[in-house]
């Protein structure tokens, strides 16, 4: 109820005001859907007769909608491909908001620490390893006690950001992924079984045995499911987590677009299977919505970064930061 | 993706076969008839626009690939080669089980719910049977996951023991697979073959029956020879609204289904079907090939149900008239 009233009140105060701008209307993916709607109620609160709407219909319908210009912004998992820029003519600037990170969740009888690098990882996926005690794996694991088992790889059967991450990884660190399978949003599996979402990979993991699968780290947190540790380039075994994951971000060389793979990043603290996730916004905006557009972008790295952590995803690194608040400024 | 019902033997005069000239047609008259006639036009229209539209959208798909789009196996979004063959695969096989498991289960229990069963009994029974019915398929899916699926798997190692050597049932135990989608399928088509089939079995008129009971019939000669041959065209209506639904429906089997484009013989292995693929990556389809071959795998599964439903009218049809 109060809500209501709150937006009538809200309605009330911008009806008189017609030129200013209301709503901001926006879509995309869906993996940052949870921080995106945490910021747009909180921005809510401080500007009160400004609502933006965000649809999570997915990375693919967010550049599409971007494209033909039915949206006031868009939202991706993946940076849109020169292809897809030509056909904006170039008029887009990508904003990176916040990273995320996919963990190679196992499940196991009596193992709860794994460790794997990029090739066993992408040996596991390409069906190359198809046995728990395959001598790659037990090498990397002196401790750890594998079974004479086979391997069930999940994967996931929706087309997602998630995946688009997990196979640009697999694509760098492993000659024969690149070539038999490359990466995208959903690509054509050599081996394993397909879940929907995350709590469909995830499920058919716990139900299992001796099956590996990859979902979002802030999932198999929430869910309590074991995942392995990462060699990332250093050579460091890195298990992730959200300072990890900012880390691999601050590894990079950031170019001027934004447009960056942070998979397999430099840097020993680096979890070595991280993303950002970007928003699309227009260079030049109607009248009046890009003032609208750059409030709402100065509040996100300023007040929006630190709601981040607590919803599973890292804030961006401080050069980053810097580097995105001069981009902002630019937006007309 | 509604599939012909047929009705029950009915001579032309009680179907009222020819408008009866009734006294002079008045204004308000001819505007109703314009109005219904219209609603059935857009019925009609509907069905072009979606022909239309989804010929349009997949244009690109069989340009690029022709009428081999439909026979080759490949599904590689990277790469953008395209293949409908597994999908097409899993969808009539899934089904095809489905029908295998709920045709005798539904047909049985209508015969036992019409004929045998006390009256008390039999809509009791019928009511939970239409309560089924209306199960919404991502709670049928959930089930599935969670009971089915676990179930299958550890079913699977038995019937690989007892009956592998014939090729279905081989294979690791997933529990996942074709199997799976295509019980989660017959407990979804069930209520519908069963209560239709019952429906249709209590039209059959009692003189009928009585007379054959007189000559010293059986129960079940008369099941044989009255109730079913002449309930026999609005059964198999009720089986294909099935097998349409069967073929169309979505969550439930992504759900169980594992997801993988490849054919196997093995109904232990994870399949895919069409509903599914579409389901799955429509919303991350970001390149145009990609989306358009989706488009396109919805075209052939319409084309499925157009053939599906032609069949339908043509067996009917042809039992109708000897």
């Amino acid at each position: 109820m109060k809500t209501i009233l709150t937006l009538l009140a809200a309605a009330a105060l911008a009806a008189p005001a017609a030129a200013e701008v209301a709503t901001l209307n926006g879509a995309g993916a869906t993996f940052p859907y949870p921080v995106y709607s945490k910021w747009f109620d909180e921005y809510h609160k401080v500007k009160p007769d400004l609502q933006i709407n965000y649809q999570s219909i997915g990375s693919g319908g967010g550049i599409r909608q971007f494209t033909e210009k039915t949206v006031d912004f868009g939202a991706s998992d993946g940076p849109m491909t020169d292809e897809q820029i030509a056909k904006v003519n170039g008029a887009v600037v990508h904003v990176p908001t916040v990273l995320g990170a996919d963990v190679p969740a196992f499940n196991l009888d009596g193992v709860t620490e794994l460790k794997l690098d990029g090739p066993a990882l992408a040996g596991i996926f390409l069906g190359t390893i198809a046995k728990w005690n395959d001598p790659a794996l037990v090498q990397m694991n002196p401790g750890a006690k594998l079974p004479d088992m086979a391997i069930t790889v999940v994967h996931r059967s929706d087309g997602s950001g998630t995946t688009y991450c997990f196979t640009d990884y697999l694509s760098k660190v492993s000659k024969e992924w690149e070539t038999k399978v490359g990466k995208g949003t959903a690509v054509n599996w050599p081996v394993g079984l397909g879940g929907k979402g995350n709590e469909g990979v995830s499920g058919l993991v716990k139900q299992t045995p001796g099956s590996i699968g990859y979902v979002e780290l802030i999932y198999a947190q929430q869910n309590a499911i074991a995942y392995a540790a990462m060699k990332n380039k250093a050579g460091k075994f890195v298990k992730a987590t959200i300072p990890a994951v900012t880390a691999a971000a601050a590894g990079v060389k950031m170019p001027k677009d934004y447009r960056v793979s942070i998979t397999d990043a430099k840097g020993k603290d680096a979890y070595p299977i991280s993303t950002f996730t970007w928003l699309l916004v227009y260079p030049k905006n109607a009248e009046g919505k890009g003032v609208v557009i750059k409030d709402f972008l100065r509040w996100m790295l300023k007040d929006g970064q630190g709601m981040a952590p607590a919803l599973g995803y890292a804030p961006l690194p401080a050069a980053v930061k810097a580097m995105v608040a001069k981009t902002v400024e630019t937006i007309q | 993706m509604s599939t012909a019902v047929a009705p029950v033997r009915t001579s032309p005069a009680e179907r009222g076969g020819a408008r009866v000239p009734g006294p002079r047609e008045r204004a308000g008259d001819r505007a109703f008839r314009l109005v219904v006639s219209g609603f059935a036009g857009l019925i009609l229209l509907g069905a072009a626009a979606m022909a239309w539209q989804l010929t349009r959208g997949s244009w690109r798909t069989w340009a690029a690939f022709g009428p081999k789009f439909l026979w080759t196996s490949t599904w590689d979004p990277v790469n953008d080669v395209f293949g409908a063959l597994p999908f097409l695969y899993g969808t009539v096989v899934s089904s095809l089980i489905a029908l295998l498991i709920a045709v005798p289960l539904g047909v049985g229990s209508a015969i036992f719910l019409a004929e045998l069963a006390p009256p008390r009994v039999s809509n009791a029974v019928s009511f939970a049977i239409e309560l089924l019915a209306a199960v919404p398929s991502v709670i049928l899916g959930l089930m599935g996951v969670f009971l089915l699926v676990p179930a299958v798997r550890a079913v699977e190692p038995f019937l690989s023991r007892w009956l592998g050597f014939l090729p279905f049932f081989r294979g690791a135990p997933y529990g996942v697979g074709l199997l799976a989608a295509g019980l989660i399928l017959a407990f979804m088509i069930l209520p519908y073959i069963a209560a239709i089939a019952r429906e249709v079995l209590l039209t059959v008129p009692r003189s009928l029956k009585e007379a054959l009971y007189a000559l010293g019939a059986t129960r079940w000669e008369v099941v044989r020879e009255v109730s079913l041959p002449y309930a026999r065209s609005g059964i198999l209506g009720a089986v294909f609204l099935s097998l349409g639904r069967a073929l169309g429906e979505t969550m439930a089997v992504t759900m169980v289904i594992g997801n993988t484009p490849k054919i196997s013989a093995s109904l232990f292995d994870p399949a895919y079907s069409m509903a599914a693929v579409i389901a799955n990556e429509l919303a991350e389809a970001a390149g145009d090939a990609h989306l358009s071959a989706l488009i396109a795998i919805g075209l052939v599964l319409f084309g499925v149900t157009v053939v599906v439903n032609g069949l339908a009218r043509l067996l009917i049809y042809r039992l109708e008239r000897p």
